[in-house]
């Protein structure tokens, strides 16, 4: 018989279930993800940092985990909740089971909870500081350690998970452009369709000076997803600004995004519970399109279709069709773009990967060395 | 994008009569259309064949036209109503064919049509496997390697490349229909043929065999903006061989990650954008090589589908619905997401539950046929379950099948689960073989221990589904040894998805003691919402499954409710005609102020379509089940009489547990089915039967037989459909019947009546109110006694019936139900016999006609029925004395004698038919012949008849013959048939039987000589022969009756073909003032 477990909320609410993956206990902020497929992928997202992640599907680990589907180096989720852990794996790909996985990379995990329960509670009431702990664990005492957990807003997660070390990606055939990418927790996704573009990847630590990537000149620059609140994080803002001001295209991606905005003036705030899953739809302003996206986050920056308050110099180009939240930004005259949503979709929808390409093409409009038309 | 102006009217084809393949997914489709294009307010035009449909409900079209779906008549319609617009992808492959047709024949130029949904070019690049492959080829997806074949050498030349087991299609053919697997050279010739024969371009498509491939399906919906969705996956239990609506599947898809899940999803955004379907949803299968990932297209469909309905179910997103609307111009984005009321409809609906559906047979009623399953469907319905894990909605969707099983459980022998023996032999043999019962058979491999490993091997079911199955025997087993099951112990078996009957027999107690100890543990499920985004918005919309979750979802109101009871999956003898009578009730008591609660398992149905009621409960329809939704809601009461007998069967234990049972009493029911008690009924009442009796041994049955004289009807008591029936002729037959086909006891008697030959049979529908009753048609059966009512054609009103008999029958009809206090509905069947009428069973509930008898007179007598359970009045609804029919009405019988090559097509009392048509008209002729038409057998106006049948129906066939000749047919004839013609004066010439020599009828058929046979059975000896004859007449389409009754109707419908103008009307028109329900 597996070991008895529990997951408790900051407001006491307690669910059973079992230990899965790794036995012991973990802390962090409780969200959900709606997503049906991409468990792997989700538990190394770097953005999950620091959270406990609830899987709204209901059985998870039936095709097992591979070395292919990692979005980073290893699991990078707090901990793990879920309906019904699968007793095998059945997938051609697969190499490991998932509990294997978990126990090995030492992810605390909890199987058995009744995750619609959990996600209508976080709905209603918001995502919460919650704690991961054996069965026989005294609730009391445990629900005074949650409350000592730093609550989300505020928190700089993104310095922390950075790479303490700049390193390059090659460009997949010939190397067409130098991009420098932020990594704040970037997705290996991201970096490959990069990649596979022509580009040549300059990951760099969070916490680089922003004049030695700016003297560096790169042909882009990436600003990558992660964690935490995007007021707390200092880095990136200058860099953003000054080479917007030299012209270089600047690209976003979730926490990027949220950085971008503040850069220019715009304010970020919290969600009742966010947005994590794949089935997100997001209308492109240009021309009304559709696009079903991947999204995984907390924060939003403020705003609507008509302006960004304390940005005047952005606007925004994509929209959420569930909740009106702000899901894209553009400069209104540098080649500076970003999304709240996850275009490197890994796991979700692929509608949004020519924004890479567009990524892309402005780095190629400038290689000519011609000015932005207006 | 907003909705056309420039639109002002659209033509809607449904489907026709159900048949294999093609259920009441359509009904359900096309009433989603009507309703949705209605209310943005363009004209709306129906055609369909099928009365039965809650479509054809006279206020759901503006126009309703009860025609034959075919290029002729639709034209007609055309022609009359001249709509801007048809939207041809509601129903099925019949609507999708003929808009084609009409099409390409310019019917649609000249009259101005569009095509709406899907344009002509992309319904043909989708339906011709040529052109799919080339289109698939361009955008870089494979499809399993082979080729098109025009002939058998062509055919030949391509196996020799895929090699065998190879797959034939015929192309154009409806659910399959004539495909096969070949695993040798003469299976493949033969099935070759047979294709090239059943395809309407004779074409047969040549596949290479991926059996044993994983299968998949996405639902796809776009709109003209280019927005594409995923509304579903779905992936098979079983792997490719398996036709999908044979096959059990789950949604969403189990076993693929991401990566694997989006490069199918890209691949399907890719097809329906080159196919061109421009607004609307389409299918698509996969097939996956569980080896390596290959991934194939097998076929995409540019219309709703059952698995459409299916996955509108599964996800509570309404595909017909936002499909109808995207085909008059709206986007995804403009229309809302109908369970959240604020999000819209652009997203992809995420589950946080499992469906299951489980396909439903009939090969009970066809014990010739091959039970096993391959690339043709054989399947008449389904059942389908939602639960939070796979293994719940597995026992659930199997309890909801009504196959004896309550969930996953083997049967007591080895025969019950298709075996000779108990042997490890004949399993792992049975295990290669996909047959009905082969779920089963995967349990007894498992609970024998067998490896997973094991049985995959055997099945190429993947071993994650046998994993799931094997925690199941592994629960059972645990639980069965237990000495006092705790509240956990109880709760975790029912997270499984046990039924209280199954953990019962774990530690043997009765189902009642399981339930009792489940209650007083307080273990009891909750209700969770089907809300398309798992928990992340709330619902507007009560769509509830059972689990045993942490919190419940349903609130009970404080309205006066009214729990409805629908009819579970389609099968053979309770098909949509019951769907039809409790979705009518859902929108009757909603009119009248109630909360009207749905429970039912089947996907396909309106019923379960959740704007319907007030709440829909998708659970099975067993007692356990309502039990515990009557619990939550405590309503009013439970209506069980308009579901057929999945509820009736229900009533008592429902009363049993303190439920009210509204309309009809529970003891009013038992008094009409049980037989002794029937029969002092009748007596009391003065009312004529058959002699009859009732026998509890095969000693007694022979004593009352002889008593009551040769032929006789025998029949085992309480069954649906006439499952078990059969005359017999004289002891040996009776004994012979005993010994093959019914075993009997005290608890199991049968019944024995009486057989009366010749008679002519008649039905009587009814509406009571307990104290006046209202008759709504009598109906007057084509085919004479000794074949099953469900079969045999009818006409309303009576055409050749005197008007002493038919008031005689009003009058028993009404007494009867005064007698039984009926409140709501009454079915009486009469014969008569040398002007004599006798009563031959009362049904005190809704009977298969009453939407044939709404659709003829337009008086909702299910709304009525259902107002008069909730208390009102029959005097209150204004209805007149006599209720005029509009015209004459024909019902004709459909069968799947076409699926199932094996089987004889001769009628009898056992109901074998799967769907009905309707034909309506102001002559009898005509009406017949529509009613024809829609059943598949288009009359011949010209040409050659052949006629053979045995010695006492030469006479009545000779002025049959007379008239063929006169109307110009040649007139063919066995040698003892030509022979009593010619003495007669009719001119025939002689053909062979099948053993006299050649050509010999059958050479004959198959020449396409042949417009029409009559055949009635000539005995033992020629048996092969008749059934050859009547085999190859399926096969190539030749009209054949099997009747005296029919050929004369035939007859009659030949000469109004001939002679009269064909027009088309309205039901509207025909009925004119409908009756309203609605309060004034």
């Amino acid at each position: 018989m597996a070991q008895s477990a529990l997951l408790m909320l900051e407001d006491g609410r307690v669910f059973r279930g079992e230990s899965y993956g790794a036995a012991g206990e973990a802390f962090g902020e409780v969200v959900f993800n709606t997503s049906m497929t991409g468990y792997q992928e989700v538990l190394t997202d770097p953005s999950y940092t620091g959270q406990l992640v609830a899987m709204t599907y209901p059985l998870i680990g039936n095709y097992g985990v591979n070395a292919q589907d990692q979005e980073s180096a290893g699991p990078c989720a707090a901990g793990f909740i879920v309906h019904e852990a699968s007793p095998i794996y059945s997938n051609w790909r697969a190499e490991e089971s998932l509990h294997d996985y978990l126990a090995r990379t030492g992810v605390v995990a909890i199987t058995g909870v009744d995750t619609r329960a959990l996600t209508r509670h976080i709905r209603s009431l918001g995502a919460m500081r919650g704690a991961l702990a054996p069965g026989h664990t005294d609730p009391d005492a445990l629900l005074e350690r949650i409350r000592a957990q730093a609550q989300m807003e505020g928190l700089d997660l993104a310095t922390g998970v950075s790479t303490p070390e700049r390193y390059v990606v090659p460009a997949e055939g010939d190397r067409r452009w130098r991009v420098t990418a932020y990594d704040f927790g970037v997705k290996s996704h991201s970096l490959q369709l990069l990649a596979q573009r022509g580009c040549e990847v300059t990951v760099i630590p969070a916490a680089t000076p922003a004049e030695e990537i700016v003297a560096a000149r790169p042909d882009g620059l990436f600003v990558s997803n992660g964690p935490g609140d995007p007021e707390a994080v200092g880095h990136a803002l200058e860099t953003i600004r000054g080479l917007a001001d030299e012209d270089v295209p600047v690209f976003g991606i979730c926490l990027g995004h949220q950085l971008i905005g503040r850069a220019f003036g715009a304010s970020t705030y919290k969600l009742l519970y966010g947005h994590r899953g794949g089935n997100h739809p997001v209308r492109r302003l240009s021309d009304g399109a559709v696009e079903i996206t991947a999204q995984n986050h907390g924060f939003a920056v403020r705003g609507d279709e008509n302006g960004i308050p304390g940005a005047p110099a952005l606007r925004a180009t994509h929209m959420n069709l569930n909740d009106g939240t702000v899901e894209g930004l553009e400069h209104r005259e540098r080649a500076v773009f970003s999304v709240q949503y996850h275009p490197e979709s890994a796991p979700g929808p692929h509608d949004s990967r020519y924004l890479f390409d567009r990524f892309v093409d402005e780095m190629a409009r400038r290689g000519a060395g011609g000015e932005r038309g207006a | 994008m907003p909705k056309r102006t420039d639109l002002k009217s659209i033509l809607i084809l449904g489907s026709g009569p159900i048949v294999i393949g093609q259920a009441a997914e359509f009904d359900y489709s096309g009433t989603q259309a009507v309703r949705a294009l209605r209310e943005e307010g363009y004209r709306v035009i129906l055609v369909n064949s099928n009365p039965a449909t809650i479509m054809t409900d006279p206020d759901l079209a503006d126009a309703t036209y009860i025609e034959p779906i075919t290029p002729e008549w639709v034209e007609r319609v055309i022609a009359k109503e001249k709509p801007d617009a048809i939207l041809p992808t509601m129903g099925g492959q019949t609507a999708l064919n003929v808009a084609l047709e009409l099409h390409d024949s310019g019917v649609l130029e000249r009259y101005g049509v569009e095509l709406i949904g899907a344009n002509a070019r992309a319904i043909r690049m989708a339906e011709d496997r040529s052109q799919f492959a080339q289109a698939m080829r361009r955008i870089g997806l494979k499809l399993p390697h082979g080729g098109f074949a025009k002939s058998l050498d062509e055919a030949l030349r391509i196996v020799e490349s895929t090699d065998y087991p190879a797959i034939i299609r015929p192309s154009f053919t409806l659910g399959g229909t004539g495909g096969g697997i070949a695993y040798n050279r003469a299976e493949f010739e033969e099935q070759v043929r047979r294709g090239l024969d059943l395809s309407p371009v004779h074409e047969v498509l040549v596949d290479r065999s991926v059996i044993g491939w994983k299968e998949f399906e996405l639902e796809v919906m776009r709109d003209h903006a280019d927005n594409v969705v995923i509304i579903c996956s779905i992936e098979n239990f079983d792997p490719m061989g398996v036709h999908t609506g044979d096959s059990v599947t789950v949604a969403p898809a189990q076993t693929l990650s991401d990566v694997e899940y989006q490069a199918m999803r890209d691949a399907a955004i890719a097809i329906i954008r080159e196919i061109g379907v421009e607004a609307g949803g389409c299918n698509v299968q996969f097939a996956v090589n569980p080896a390596d990932g290959e991934l194939l297209v097998v076929e995409m469909n540019p219309r709703v589908s059952r698995s459409s309905a299916l996955a509108s179910k599964a996800t509570g997103y309404p595909i017909a619905r936002i499909g109808a609307k995207l085909a008059v111009g709206y986007s995804l984005d403009e229309l809302p997401n109908a369970i959240t009321g604020t999000t819209p409809a652009s997203f992809e609906p995420v589950l946080d539950y499992v469906v299951v559906k489980f396909p439903r047979f009939a090969f009970e009623k066809f014990p010739a046929a091959d039970a096993t399953l391959g690339v043709q469907m054989k399947a008449v319905g389904e059942s389908m379950a939602i639960g939070r894990t796979f293994k719940q909605a597995w026992q659930k969707a199997i309890r909801a099948l009504e196959i004896g099983r309550m969930g996953w459980e083997t049967g007591k022998t080895p025969a019950e689960d298709r075996l000779k023996d108990d042997t490890a032999a004949t399993l792992r043999a049975a295990l290669r073989r996909p047959t009905p019962e082969r779920y089963f058979q995967i349990r007894r491999a498992l609970v024998a221990g067998w490896s997973i490993e094991e049985v995959a091997e055997l099945t190429n079911i993947d071993p994650w589904f046998l994993a799931q199955l094997r925690q199941l025997v592994d629960a059972e087993r645990e639980f069965a040894a237990l000495a006092d099951p705790t509240a956990d112990d109880v709760r975790r078996m029912k997270r499984l998805g046990f039924a209280d009957a199954q953990m019962g027999a774990l530690r043997g107690e009765s189902e009642t003691a399981a339930r009792e100890r489940r209650w007083a543990l307080g273990v009891r499920p909750v209700f969770n919402t089907v809300d398309t985004c798992a928990g992340e918005f709330p619902a507007k919309t009560p769509y509830l499954y059972s689990t045993y979750g942490d919190e419940n979802e349903s609130e009970r109101s404080d309205r006066r409710k009214v729990v409805i009871l629908g009819s579970g999956p389609i099968r053979i003898g309770q098909g949509v005609e019951f769907d039809y009578c409790c979705v009518q009730a859902a929108l009757a008591l909603r009119e009248a102020g109630f909360e009207t609660i749905m429970v039912n398992s089947n996907p396909e149905t309106n019923s379960t379509d959740f704007d319907v009621s007030d709440k829909l409960y998708f659970e099975p329809l067993t007692l356990e089940d309502v039990l515990e939704i009557v619990h939550l809601e405590q309503p009013e009461g439970v209506i069980v009489q308009l579901g057929g007998q999945t509820p009736l069967k229900l009533a008592e234990g429902l009363q049993a547990n303190g439920v009210r049972i509204l309309g009809t009493s529970v003891e009013a029911i038992d008094r009409a089915e049980d037989r002794e008690r029937f029969e002092a009924l009748a007596r009391e009442l003065g009312i004529r039967q058959p002699p009859n009796g009732l026998a509890t041994s095969v000693d007694q049955a022979a004593e009352i037989a002889s008593r009551i004289g040769y032929p006789v009807l025998l029949r085992p008591s309480y069954v649906l459909g006439g499952r078990g029936m059969e005359i017999v002729y004289d002891e040996a037959g009776l004994r012979g019947y005993f010994e093959r086909a019914v075993s009997v006891s005290h608890d199991r008697p049968v019944l024995i009546d009486r057989f009366l030959e010749d008679a002519f049979e008649a039905d009587v529908d009814a509406l009571c109110d307990g104290e006046t009753v209202v008759i709504g048609g009598v109906m007057q059966h084509i085919e004479e006694a000794g074949i099953h009512s469900g079969d045999s054609a009818c006409v309303l009103p009576p055409y050749m019936l005197g008007d002493r008999q038919v008031e005689e029958m009003r009058e028993h009809t009404r007494r009867f139900a005064l007698a039984l206090g009926v409140v709501g509905l009454i079915n009486v069947q009469y014969a008569i016999l040398d002007g004599v009428v006798y009563v031959l069973e009362v049904n005190p509930r809704a009977s298969r006609t009453v939407p044939f008898v709404s659709k003829a007179t337009g008086v909702p007598l299910a709304r009525i029925a259902a107002r008069l359970m909730g208390g009102e009045s029959l005097a209150s609804f204004g209805l007149p004395e006599q209720i005029p029919v509009g015209g004459v009405a024909v019902k004709e019988a459909v069968f799947p004698f076409n699926k199932l090559p094996e089987v004889d097509p001769l009628l009898g009392p056992e109901m074998r038919s799967t769907g009905e048509a309707m034909g309506f008209d102001d002559s009898f002729g005509m009406a017949f012949a529509k009613a024809q038409i829609s059943a598949g057998m288009s009359l011949p106006q010209s040409g050659t008849a052949i006629i053979t049948v045995n010695d006492p129906d030469k006479a009545t066939v000779t002025p049959i013959a007379r008239r063929l000749h006169d109307m110009g047919f040649r007139v063919m004839a066995t040698e003892g048939t030509a022979r009593y013609l010619r003495a007669r004066g009719v001119p025939c010439d002689r053909v062979f039987k099948v053993n006299e020599g050649r050509p010999n009828m059958v050479d004959h058929i198959i020449t396409g000589d042949v417009a029409l046979l009559v055949n009635t059975p000539l005995g033992k000896q020629s048996q092969y022969d008749d059934y050859a004859t009547r085999r190859a007449a399926i096969q190539y389409g030749v009209p054949y009756v099997t009747t005296m009754s029919a050929a004369s109707a035939a007859a009659d419908a030949i000469s109004a073909l001939r002679s009269r103008e064909r027009t088309v009307r309205s039901i509207q028109e025909r009925t004119g003032g409908l009756v309203k329900t609605k309060p004034a």
